[in-house]
């Protein structure tokens, strides 16, 4: 029983843990291209936020494990259909309008999650989401007050937040998908109900789109599959980059 | 090209309560919120402050080197002004 609730916790670890190195990962490639300096910067300290929170909940995810893996076992040696991160979080970075709604999107999420799971009965899992509330509270409000701007902007501006909407919000369903791990988890009061964060996360992205004028879109078809390991095309040449090093020298040091 | 920039606003950055706050530089910031944003990112991302304060460049008002002499040299050979030119009498302070 206590190794199946082990293994059900490290899973429950490794899905948060890899959204956040996923979406990491994703926003160090704006590094050096960023539109100006000072965004550039905010941008990759969101993502060194990222991997942080990465780094703590994979090192707890995999110590819970039989074989014991360590956080670069999981982050560098699983492959795209072992990766459990959210679909959103591996879509490429397109325009800073695409970067900044997805970021919208998965900071909401992070920040109406971690609300939730800082009172889980998990110590380590309460700790860390009471630490990382914090860091996403800011990238909630660093990609808000971007949205709103682009949204009300200018023609431009509105145009390509619009279609970075039309882009991305079929993926957003993926964010609130549970199986077996959750339900058992919730039933301890370790894991959060995704359908209790789902209220709260469509009331702030509401609010922000009302501020931004962009409008709420409809009940469509949402793909979702990242916590089965079902992810789109786009995981598999992320993971080649970040990956090539370790793959190439196992155990390099430097 | 200057005239697609936007606005440049000076930061200051207090590191404790009650210490005095320093300039620390500039940011470039459309407006007053992502300024804030822009200066604690680059500014404070190491832990160097606990507050911070953004202004518009253009609404500091500063004196400029040709009233150096006028403002400043006047001061030069005044030593009195400075408090320790006088000699305490009475009892010591120690």
């Amino acid at each position: 029983m206590q190794d199946n609730l082990n293994k059900f916790v490290s899973e429950y670890s490794l899905r948060i843990g890899d959204t956040s190195l996923i979406l990491g990962q994703r926003l160090g490639e704006w590094c050096g291209h960023g539109p100006i300096l000072e965004e550039d910067i905010a941008i990759t300290n969101i993502s060194l936020d990222l991997i942080g929170q990465a780094r703590s909940f994979l090192t707890y995810a995999g110590g819970l494990l039989e074989n014991n893996k360590s956080e670069d076992d999981l982050a560098f040696f699983r492959d795209t259909r072992e990766y459990r991160n959210t679909l959103l979080a591996e879509q490429p970075n397109g325009d800073f309008a695409h970067t900044m709604l997805r970021q919208l999107f998965i900071s909401a999420f992070q920040y109406c999650f971690f609300e939730k799971l800082k009172s889980s009965k998990d110590e380590t899992i309460s700790a860390l989401a009471e630490k990382s509330l914090k860091e996403v509270t800011y990238h909630l409000r660093h990609s808000g007050e971007w949205i709103k701007r682009l949204g009300d902007g200018t023609g431009e501006s509105k145009s390509k937040v619009t279609e970075a909407l039309e882009e991305l919000w079929k993926y957003t369903g993926d964010l609130f998908s549970m199986d077996e791990v959750d339900e058992a988890l919730i039933k301890k009061g370790i894991a959060v109900n995704l359908d209790d964060v789902k209220k709260n996360w469509q009331m702030k992205i509401k609010e922000i789109f009302a501020e931004a004028t962009l409008e709420y879109p409809s009940d469509t078809f949402m793909i979702t599959g990242g916590i089965l390991g079902n992810h789109t095309e786009y995981l598999g040449h992320l993971l080649a980059e970040m990956q090539i090093l370790p793959r190439s020298f196992p155990g390099a040091e430097w | 090209m200057s005239n697609s920039q936007w606005p440049l606003w000076e930061v200051f950055t207090q590191k404790k309560a009650g210490l005095p706050f320093e300039h620390a530089g500039s940011v470039h910031a459309p407006d007053k919120e992502m300024a804030l944003q822009n200066a604690r990112d680059v500014y404070s991302r190491r832990n160097e402050a606990t507050c911070i304060w953004v202004i518009l460049s253009e609404n500091i008002i500063s004196s400029t080197p040709e009233d150096i002499g006028s403002f400043f040299d006047p001061a030069n050979d005044k030593i009195y002004r400075n408090p320790n030119f006088y000699k305490i009498t009475g009892t010591t302070l120690e």
